[in-house]
């Protein structure tokens, strides 16, 4: 009964008509903040839970990391049409949207479409919550969004732009010198980088998703999620399988770097992934755990979308340990990686229940139009 | 430190060397309690039995509510989901193929002990878990476990939790493993045969660990990154090492501190290493009476530690320790260890080629009863003269605390908090989490606007709680409501008050 509902709900979601005026700020708080004094603060019920240490990780009652919140409705919105905006790439034709793609959990399923139509090494990630995370990219290296999202826009294969020219492109627009200036009091002197990566960082932090099937159970719901979910549910945080040990509720995620062993695309170099940041042998090939919040929308899956289907991600955990990695690669890989020997069963029911972590009931409407007139790419 | 198991016939003559009235203890082990027929009798027994000075750990569930018995045969789950917080969940001799998970607050499970006869969950060497809990106050006691792949009882997040005279035996990588727990109780539990840690507290803090016997185990037992703990009179005998309290990195809580290790038989600690490969015990060698790895503040007083044949205790940062990846945000060196007085005895007399190592380099042939290595500053020992030191604790210097007599325990007096929110607060929570989703205050999304249905339901809660528990359609230009029957209807109630009471603030100006 409630996939029929969310579904329901998604498609009152997809019938709404678009804000009113042509590239108006809205005035509102996005659904799952409240508006106070003129800044949205979060509301949800994991907020009156605690967390060992404060730190967001445990099990069903307990409480979020702390929230990056606090936006204006205006910059939030701003960031909005920043974020579906072409005119932010170098060719005017890629938006944050064409790889975080909305209707795809806010991430990627189709490698290239970045401005020079090469596939980047990495799938782009969900943005889905990123509000809670301190940590950013596969291999961790940001520790800002506002730091993170300077990978993209500048980036070669991504949007390729610079940021003199970004600033030079939106500067010179009507719409866009409006739109900041009410979203921000201090653009006497023009639009500076500083305005953009706060916007977008106030959109995307808007981006809540916690209402899933598995919230209502987590809150006290018992017949919230169908036997075959509960069954996957107690694979998942079972010492076996120890899903649940470094994707820890209620993000789904210890936002640790984690050397697994996972094997990239067929024909791939392979990608030493944090070990190249830090320089650090012992995390060659580690990468960020993943949330798994509305993970059954984001195929493909792993930090090169290597496998197909959630049901081929689960069963390489129970492949034996270090299957994957390429002769020649020795590799610390991580404790919880074992030989778990899930059965089909299990494997299924753990699909099952990732499904179950679906919510984007406040997944934002696009714009009918951005400010600079391009047609927002699909 | 190398990883390498040690020579299987050293530890069979260890073994026979070692301690006959240990197995004689352990054949009758754990003592069966006193049969007790009637639910009185057994909910006496489990409130003033042997734990009487702390068996009433304020919070834990089962003593005030109903009592649900369950009898060879019968699912325990349905018990549980029938049960309220407060309830017991009494379980009669049996054999249970069962998984039983509990995500509510407040249930005790006990096992009614009838002579020789327990009631035993049975794995079958195919099941994951045998008791898995998230909730707040959950007991266990008085089960055998036996057979399962994954733990024998596990939590996650459940705070002030007992787990107390349980028999455990071959119950996969875990015994009892409370992870991000805060103020729990494990006492009187025997556990043997488990590939990890036999108990195993992780992420958690002010837990106490008492009169438990672990033997024949990789680890005895294990706090790991995990603060405001007391290991006391308990027995570890015959693991791969005794008792261990670790940092571990690339875990999302970083620290250890404050551990008092006391009391306990830490004895003939010699067994193979059969923990699975990479796991961090795989590193733990053979012949270890205690480990300290990368904690602080820990206290080691008035132990029995003898006959474990690598080492009687040692202090290790994460660079010696094998299969540790670093981690810049936790802090690699033990720090402040205190050894207080203790009884040591024929430790160390086959050592590990890198204590071999240190040996030589100190014109030493005997094994140590301690041994450090790596960095960390603040450590003592109490009687470093009667004791055989190595490595960095020869430059230790010497306690000026002699007893830990002032801390009885960590354990909170009164429970962590209740997760239970009010009904007016959640009301709030969940118009503004869900309900503010499709209903704006003043602007059309995807539902009317409250302040519209503001108008209609003026001073009609009621009407709006019973309406959203089973929506109509009503309007065309809008879909129909997904119904929130799943709501109690004090809540639904609650969420309409507060809908009512909604007055948006006006916009404000752009903040900078």
């Amino acid at each position: 009964m409630w996939r029929r509902l969310r579904a329901a709900s998604m498609l009152a979601a997809a019938a709404l008509p678009a804000t009113a005026g042509a590239f108006a700020l809205s005035h509102q708080c996005p659904p799952s903040f409240e508006n106070r004094e003129g800044h949205c603060r979060l509301q949800t019920v994991y907020q009156r839970y605690t967390s060992l240490n404060d730190a967001g990780v445990g099990g069903l009652k307990t409480g979020l990391p702390p929230v990056r919140d606090g936006f204006t409705p205006e910059q939030i919105d701003l960031g909005r049409y920043l974020f579906f905006d072409p005119a932010l790439s170098r060719t005017g034709k890629v938006a944050c949207a064409s790889c975080h793609r909305p209707s795809r959990g806010f991430a990627d399923d189709r490698p290239g479409v970045g401005v020079t139509g090469t596939a980047e090494r990495r799938k782009a990630p969900s943005l889905w919550n990123v509000a809670f995370l301190r940590r950013f990219f596969w291999d961790g290296r940001a520790h800002s969004l506002e730091e993170q999202l300077k990978g993209p826009l500048y980036g070669a294969q991504e949007m390729g732009n610079r940021p003199a020219r970004l600033l030079t492109t939106l500067n010179g627009m009507t719409a866009y010198r409006a739109l900041f200036a009410e979203a921000f009091t201090d653009t006497g002197g023009g639009i500076r980088s500083d305005h953009v990566y706060q916007a977008l960082a106030a959109f995307e932090s808007s981006l809540i998703s916690l209402n899933s099937r598995y919230d209502l159970y987590a809150h006290g719901v018992a017949d919230a999620l169908s036997p075959p979910e509960v069954e996957g549910l107690n694979v998942f945080r079972s010492f076996v399988a120890r899903c649940a040990e470094c994707h820890t509720p209620p993000l789904f995620t210890n936002q640790q770097i984690a050397v697994i062993g996972m094997p990239e695309p067929k024909g791939r170099p392979f990608d030493p992934g944090a070990g190249a940041i830090s320089g650090e042998p012992t995390l060659r090939g580690g990468f960020k755990v993943p949330s798994l919040r509305n993970v059954a929308l984001t195929a493909p899956y792993g930090h090169a979308g290597q496998f197909a289907t959630l049901r081929d991600t689960v069963a390489f955990y129970t492949g034996g340990r270090g299957h994957a990695v390429p002769s020649g690669e020795k590799l610390q890989l991580h404790w919880h990686i074992w030989e778990p020997k899930l059965s089909a069963g299990e494997l299924d029911r753990l699909v099952d229940f990732l499904d179950a972590l679906t919510d984007e009931s406040f997944r934002p409407t696009a714009p009918t139009g951005v400010p600079s007139g391009l047609p927002i790419p699909n | 430190m190398n990883k390498q198991c040690l020579v299987t016939s050293v530890i069979v003559a260890a073994l026979a060397a070692g301690s006959g009235y240990l197995y004689a203890r352990r054949q009758a082990a754990p003592a069966p309690t006193t049969a007790a027929e009637s639910t009185a009798a057994t909910l006496a027994h489990v409130q003033g039995g042997a734990a009487a000075h702390l068996s009433s750990l304020p919070g834990t569930g089962g003593s005030h509510g109903s009592v649900i018995t369950v009898k060879d045969g019968d699912s325990i789950q349905d018990a549980v989901a029938r049960a309220k917080p407060g309830d017991t969940v009494q379980i009669l001799p049996g054999t249970y193929r069962q998984t039983v998970y509990i995500d509510k607050d407040d249930i005790a499970l006990v096992g009614v002990i009838r002579g020789a006869d327990w009631p035993t969950f049975d794995g079958e060497g195919k099941r994951n878990d045998a008791v898995l809990y998230s909730g707040n106050g959950v007991r266990v006691e008085n089960l055998k476990i036996v057979n399962f792949k994954g733990n024998a009882i596990m939590g996650q997040a459940g705070n002030n939790f007992v787990i107390r005279h349980n028999w455990i035996a071959n119950a996969g990588v875990y015994g009892i493993f409370p992870e991000f727990a805060q103020n729990g109780l494990i006492e009187y539990n025997v556990l043997t045969g488990i590939e990890d840690a036999a108990i195993y507290v992780g992420m958690s803090d002010n837990i106490h660990v008492a009169h438990n016997e672990v033997y024949g185990n990789v680890a005895g037992i294990e706090i790991e990154n995990s603060r405001h703990a007391v290991v006391e009179h308990n027995l570890a005998t015959d693991n791969a090492a005794g008792i261990l309290t670790f940092v571990t990195p690339g875990l999302p809580i970083k620290t250890t501190f404050d551990v008092i290790i006391r009391n306990n038989f830490v004895v003939a600690n010699n067994h193979k290493n059969f923990a699975a490969v990479g796991s961090i015990v795989s590193g733990a060698p053979s012949g270890s009476g205690i480990i300290i790895m990368a904690a602080a503040d820990v206290i080691v007083e008035n132990n029995m530690i003898r006959d474990n044949k690598n080492a009687g205790i040692i202090v290790s940062d994460h660079k010696s320790f094998a299969n540790i990846t670093p981690d810049p945000e936790t802090d690699p060196n033990p720090e402040r260890i205190q050894v207080l007085h203790n009884l040591f005895a024929n430790n160390g007399y086959e050592p590990m080629k890198e204590i071999r190592a240190l040996m030589a380099v100190n014109l030493t042939r005997e094994g140590p009863d301690l041994v450090g290595v790596g960095g960390g500053a603040g450590s003592c020992i109490a009687d470093r003269d009667s004791l055989k030191i190595l490595g960095v604790v020869t430059s230790w210097g010497v306690c000026t605390r002699t007893s830990t007599a002032d801390v009885t325990n960590y354990l909170l007096d009164k429970p962590a908090p209740p997760r239970e929110i009010s009904t007016g607060e959640r009301g709030k929570l969940i118009y503004s989490s869900v309900c503010a989703g499709c209903h704006a205050y003043n602007v059309r999304m995807i539902g009317p606007p409250t302040q519209i249905l503001q108008v209609m339901y003026a001073a009609n809660p009621q009407g709006i709680a019973d309406y959203i528990a089973a929506p109509v359609k009503k309007r065309d230009d809008f879909p129909a409501m997904p119904p929130q029957a799943h709501l109690s209807p004090e809540l639904r109630l609650a969420v309409a008050q507060y809908m009512l009471s909604v007055n948006q603030p006006k916009p404000a100006p752009a903040a900078p």
